[in-house]
This record gives C-alpha cells, sequence and structure tokens, in this order.
C-alpha cells in the first residue's frame, strides 16, 4: 500500500510513539501519575506542555485514581483527554474505569503493559489489562512502536464515535515495546489534527425538555452519572454493550480510512491474519510477542510447514465472528497467554478463543500456551517448539496437555 | 578463611548480606537514613524478632528487604494501611513503616492523616528527596516551587507539602525533622520515635543528587549536603506551621512530643467495658 502523504521517520521508543500521538491529536486535558514502564509518556508529553507545542492543560495527580478520575470529568465537559498508566496504576483506577465507560466518557488511556504485585516486579505481561477486560473499555493491544503511534491517533476516533463513545486502552507491552526503539514513520501536525477532528457530540434531550449536545455546559444543566436503581440500571448496561457492537465496525471504518493515508494495516483493524488461508497449524497471540511469531512463522514456511498466526488487535470488543471465520480450516491452534486466570481452565485469551470456536462445526485441536510472565523472555526456539507441539498433536491425532508454560521452572 | 574474612561488622545482623549491594546511587541519603535506624536499633539493643519493617514504593522502599527483620514490601503508597493490619493483629510488635514523600503522601496520603488521627501506635520515618526518584525524577507532593523535575521542565507551580506540620495537624504525638547532615540527632530522634507509644513520625529531608540535584544545580550528594549545612536551622518546638522547606532555610528539630491514649489501647478499653457490661 503507497502513503497519500510524506511521512518523516523518528527513532522513537512505544512510550514517546505514545507521546508523539498524543501531542499531535490534540488533546485538551492530561492527567497522569508516574509509574514504570509508563513514565516516559507523560514525561515527554510534559515537555511538550512546557514548551508550549500543545495546548494542553496537564497535572500530575497525586494517585492514578486521581488522574483518572481527572480526565473522566475533563472529558465529560468536552474535552479530549489522555492519560497513561500500567499495572498497579491500572489496578488502583478500577473503579474509575468502569465509571468512565458507563458515563460513555471517550478518554483515551495508553497501558504500557506490566506485571502485578505480589511479588513486585516492573516487567511486562499482560496481567494488568486482562484483569480489566470487563470493565467497559475498549483494548486494542499493539505489536511494534509504530502501531502504537497509529493505534493512539486512531483510538480518538473510535473513542469519540457518536455510536461508540467507550474510553479505549492501547495497550503495549512494557519494555519490549514502551522501551525499545524503532524507526516510526510520523505525519505532519496537520494531517493528524484533521484526522482526529475536533470531538463531536450527539444531541440528547435535557430534564427541561430541550435538545443539548451531550457534555456539561452551564447553558444546558444535565446530570451525569446518577442513580439508577433496578427500574433503569440494566438499560444503561445494555446500551454499552451495544456500544462495544458498534465499536466492531468504527474500529474496522477508522483503522481503512487511516490504513488509505498511511499505507499501513493491520489486518482488517481487529484481527491481523498472517498465513492463515492454508494454515494448518497457527498460534493465536496478542501484542509484540506476534513480531517473534512471525518470524518463526516465515522459517516454517521456507520449511515447507502450513503454519500461520491470528493476533488479535482488538480484545474488547471481540471480534468473535472474524475468529471462526480466520480459524476456519485450522486443524490445531495454540493460544498464547501472558497473563494468568487463576483457577480458571487455561488464560483469558484460551478462553475467549475456544468460545468462539464452540460454535463452529469443525473443533480444532486447541491448546492453550502461558508465557513471558513478569518479563520473562521467549525465545524464537521456544515458539518453534509450540509450533513443533502442535505438529505432533495433528500426528497423534489427540492433545496431551491442554495448558502448558513456556520457558518455566517446574 | 583470611583474618579479614573473619571480621564480620558489628551491624551485619540487622542487615540481609544476601541483598547487598544496595541499589542506591552514590550521594543518596538513603543509606544515611538506614544506617541511622540501625544505629538505633543498636543502641536500644531492640529484640529483633519483636520488630516489623513496612515500606511502599519508591528507592527507599528497599529499605523492607535491607533489614534483617520480617518485612513486607508493600504496592504504592499502602505501607501505612499495611502496618495498620500489622499493629492490630499483634499490638505488641513495633510496626515502622520507611518510605518516601511520595508514597506516603501522594498515593498514600490519606493513610497517613488517618493513622495519625486516630493515634495507632505505628512508627512512621519518610525519605523526603522531593521528587520521584525511582521513576526517574516527576514532581511530588513535596517539589518545591520552581523546582525543575521531568514533569516541570520549567519549574513547579504547585505548593509543596510542608510535612512536619501536616503530621502535627493531623495529630502525631511525636514529629520530628532532620536533614541526612543530621546523622547522630536522627538516630537519637530514631530512638525516641521507637520508645514512643502512640503514631510518631520523623521527616527526613534527604539527597537525590541523581536525580532531583543534578535538575537543581546541586550535581553531587556533598552539593546536596551543603545546601542542608547552609539552609538548616535547629529549632526544638518551633511552629511546625512555619516549618516550610525553602531554599535559605530548613527548619529541624523536634516539633511536637505529646503523650495521648493510643488507638490499640482505646480499643482494648472499650471491648473489655462492653465485656464487662454484657457480663454484669
Ligand atoms: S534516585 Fe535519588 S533517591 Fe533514588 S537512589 Fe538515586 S539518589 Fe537516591
Amino acid at each position: 500500500m503507497k502513503s497519500l502523504v510524506e511521512q518523516k521517520v523518528l527513532a522513537l521508543n512505544g512510550d514517546e510513539a505514545v507521546a508523539y500521538a498524543a501531542k499531535q491529536a490534540d488533546v485538551d486535558v492530561v492527567a497522569a501519575y508516574p509509574i514504570t514502564p509508563q513514565t516516559i509518556i507523560v514525561e515527554r508529553f510534559s515537555e511538550y506542555v512546557a514548551n508550549g507545542e500543545v495546548e494542553t492543560a496537564f497535572i500530575c495527580t497525586e494517585s492514578e485514581h486521581s488522574a483518572l478520575t481527572a480526565c473522566l470529568a475533563a472529558s465529560l465537559t468536552g474535552a479530549r483527554t489522555f492519560t497513561a498508566s500500567a499495572s498497579a496504576g491500572l489496578a488502583l483506577m478500577h473503579e474509575m474505569l468502569f465509571v468512565t465507560s458507563g458515563c460513555r466518557a471517550p478518554v483515551v488511556m495508553a497501558i504500557a503493559n506490566r506485571a502485578l504485585s505480589a511479588p513486585i516486579n516492573i516487567h511486562g505481561d499482560q496481567s494488568d489489562t486482562m484483569a480489566q477486560r470487563d470493565s467497559g473499555w475498549i483494548q486494542i493491544y499493539a505489536e511494534n512502536a509504530q502501531e502504537v503511534y497509529d493505534s493512539v491517533i486512531q483510538a480518538f476516533r473510535i473513542a469519540e464515535h457518536p455510536d461508540v463513545l467507550l474510553p479505549v486502552m492501547v495497550c503495549l507491552d512494557g519494555f519490549q515495546l514502551s522501551h525499545s526503539v524503532e524507526n516510526v514513520n510520523v505525519f505532519p501536525d496537520e494531517i493528524v489534527k484533521k484526522f482526529v477532528e475536533v470531538r463531536r457530540f450527539p444531541k440528547v434531550l435535557t430534564h427541561e425538555g430541550k435538545l443539548a449536545l451531550l457534555k456539561l455546559d452551564p447553558e444546558n444543566p444535565m446530570t451525569m452519572g446518577p442513580l439508577a436503581f433496578p427500574n433503569y440500571y440494566f438499560e444503561f448496561k445494555r446500551q454499552q454493550e451495544e456500544a462495544m457492537k458498534n465499536a466492531l465496525e468504527v474500529i474496522r471504518q477508522v483503522h481503512d480510512e487511516y490504513a488509505r493515508i498511511s499505507g499501513r494495516n493491520y489486518g482488517d483493524g481487529l484481527l491481523d491474519y498472517y498465513y492463515l488461508e492454508d494454515a494448518e497449524i497457527a498460534a493465536v497471540c496478542l501484542g509484540s510477542t506476534a513480531g517473534t511469531v512471525k518470524t518463526v512463522v516465515d522459517e516454517l514456511r521456507a520449511e515447507g510447514v502450513k503454519a500461520g498466526l491470528l493476533r488479535i488487535r482488538t480484545l474488547r470488543p471481540l471480534p468473535f465472528e472474524g475468529i471462526q471465520k480466520a480459524l476456519e480450516n485450522v486443524k490445531a491452534i495454540a493460544v498464547m497467554d501472558r497473563s494468568m486466570s487463576f483457577g480458571g481452565y487455561g488464560g483469558a485469551v484460551f478462553h475467549e478463543v475456544r468460545h468462539a470456536l464452540y460454535d463452529y462445526d469443525k473443533h480444532p485441536f486447541t491448546v492453550n500456551y502461558i508465557y513471558g510472565l513478569g518479563g520473562r523472555d521467549t525465545s524464537p526456539m521456544q515458539i518453534r517448539e509450540i509450533y513443533r507441539d502442535l505438529q505432533e498433536i495433528l500426528e497423534k491425532n489427540r492433545v496431551e496437555t491442554p495448558i502448558r508454560y513456556v520457558g518455566l521452572r517446574e | 578463611m583470611t583474618e579479614t574474612e573473619a571480621f564480620e561488622h558489628p551491624f551485619a545482623k540487622y542487615l540481609r548480606a544476601a541483598m547487598m549491594p544496595h541499589i542506591w546511587c552514590s550521594g543518596c541519603g538513603n543509606g544515611i537514613i538506614l544506617n541511622a535506624f540501625v544505629h538505633a536499633l543498636d543502641e536500644m539493643q531492640m529484640d529483633l524478632n519483636k520488630l516489623v519493617v513496612v515500606s511502599g514504593i519508591g528507592c527507599i522502599g528497599r529499605a523492607a528487604g535491607y533489614t534483617n527483620v520480617d518485612s513486607f514490601h508493600t504496592t504504592h503508597g499502602r505501607p501505612i494501611a499495611f502496618a495498620t493490619g500489622v499493629k492490630l493483629a499483634k499490638p505488641e510488635l513495633e510496626v515502622v513503616v520507611i518510605s518516601g514523600d511520595g508514597d506516603l503522601f501522594a498515593i498514600g496520603g490519606n493513610h497517613f492523616i488517618h493513622a495519625a488521627r486516630r493515634n495507632i501506635g505505628i512508627k512512621v520515618i519518610c525519605a523526603n528527596n522531593f521528587n520521584y526518584g525511582m521513576t526517574g525524577g516527576q514532581v511530588g507532593p513535596t517539589t518545591p516551587l520552581e523546582a525543575l523535575t521531568t514533569t516541570t521542565p520549567y519549574g513547579n507551580i504547585e505548593h509543596p507539602f510542608n510535612l512536619v506540620h501536616l503530621a502535627a495537624a493531623s495529630g502525631a504525638t511525636y514529629v520530628a525533622r532532620w536533614t541526612t547532615l543530621h546523622v547522630r540527632m536522627l538516630a537519637i530522634s530514631i530512638k525516641k520515635l521507637l520508645q514512643r507509644e502512640g503514631f510518631s513520625f520523623i521527616e527526613v529531608v534527604s539527597p537525590c543528587p541523581e536525580i532531583f540535584g543534578r535538575r537543581n544545580k546541586m550535581r553531587t550528594g556533598l552539593e546536596m549536603m551543603e545546601w542542608f549545612r547552609k539552609a538548616s536551622v535547629i529549632e526544638n518546638f518551633s511552629d511546625p506551621a512555619k516549618a516550610e522547606i525553602t531554599p535559605e532555610r530548613i527548619v529541624v528539630g523536634e516539633f511536637v512530643d505529646v503523650e495521648k491514649p493510643t488507638y490499640e489501647k482505646l480499643l482494648h478499653d472499650k471491648m473489655a467495658q462492653i465485656l464487662k457490661e454484657s457480663e454484669d
């Protein structure tokens, strides 16, 4: 695909790519609290603020809970709002994550994925965002710094779309992406500004019977986040679910429109397919691991092995039908989870993928690989072994150990 | 075995050798604080089986892992809440929180004021290094006005806490402030802190040359100590409200030393009273 506009190549790590995208997206308010490995995002952003490169009201709050609360409130007044966090910081936001999605506030947040305590660990895994997958936020997982940049810009359009109005998390693997420098193609400022547009608001009927824009505005007073007892609460939640459904289409549209300008696409924006058309064995994963898996798939293909990869880019909303379709002809599937669902049968991604395959006539062999917790490295060799396991499963025509751990001392 | 190997440092039993070398930068004040703490323990011949050290996130948070006692390294902001639980379950233990200004007064600020208010008998030592050193030097709740940090590259516009005033106003029964230059006074003060019944607090103004100092024209630990030497004045029992830290003036000394019944005691008395009433 060719790019419609000239782009500049910058050497940025994932965190810097986030900050650069947020800077170009014309954000009105940023409230944040430092936590490794996200800190660089906020530091870079505060430099932009201090240098007068952005017109953003910026505050370092006293905790992540306050940071998201301030972002929520700003967003409800109509401001475009951004924050970033990780690990315990995201966990501390838990309460406000639900309030933000419940208020339909289109806050965008970058998460530099990191393990959760205890024991204390500052390195990467996806336990933090997996634990929040039912919080009503859209979750996009990026594979590299370029996709991080692209996804943050797309996130504002998705979040603020009148059919969606949901907050979005853009997730980047801690250290692997947050701290690794890559060449990143960036747009000129005006292109991004044009792409993200100014925030639009749907019209709603106020208690005074007037039509008003959905935002806190003294001219058209309205209450946000009020009580909704058993007689109404349920309908609110159902509407959120509807918005998630709408988001599937909006994410795809925004992705395609962006791809036309940038020349870059990530599958259909929801799922990224790699050699799946004729694949007999395939891995399913999220985030930066896909880069390593793709290298291994290339090697296997060169050896004549029909291997493929499905990368889930958008975990929420889950592209349920897309997953079914993508894995239609695959005979053995390895689902990779970089977090645990303690006491569940396998990890969270495994649950989702197996669940998607249930309604489907052919039931391929599906195994789960838990890997990379607390920043443990996962090598191409280990990924090769996963594919070898899949081949063995096909040879024996049965699965002996459905849930496995990669590179673990036992 | 050579003779030098056979010689053990007299304070070796207080620290976990396996955790050494420590992670602190050269010129950092955290080692001085830990040293003063260990000195105090030694002078008091403290029973290490009765001591618990709790810390939060931040450079000084490593203190919990370095001291050779039962310890817990909590998540960010929670050491006082954790210490409260320990103290309630085991009131006979001496529970000491050693943590930083960001941990204790930003993300964990609420715990501090409420523990002080209800006068639970835990002891808090705060290393105040004026910023979030561990995460690379962001503005925090004690960062002086106009100071440069990674998130205030053109000078801080937020008013900082005056920690001794906050502690006194919240109800702490012992409140002191020292800098890491005042090592002897600090060790003596820590001994007092450990002997108090109620909620007690020491702020230790500590150099962070590597992260805070170098952005603020004090590149070395020595230069930061030089600031402390020039600016600090000992004024015992002066008004903590007037003890804001400024570039020119750091008032140190003891500010509060009073007795009042602790939460554990009142709780115990209340339970005894209720029990007695129900028996009557
Ligand atoms: S960053 Fe500052 S507080 Fe932390 S160890 Fe280094 S000098 Fe000490």
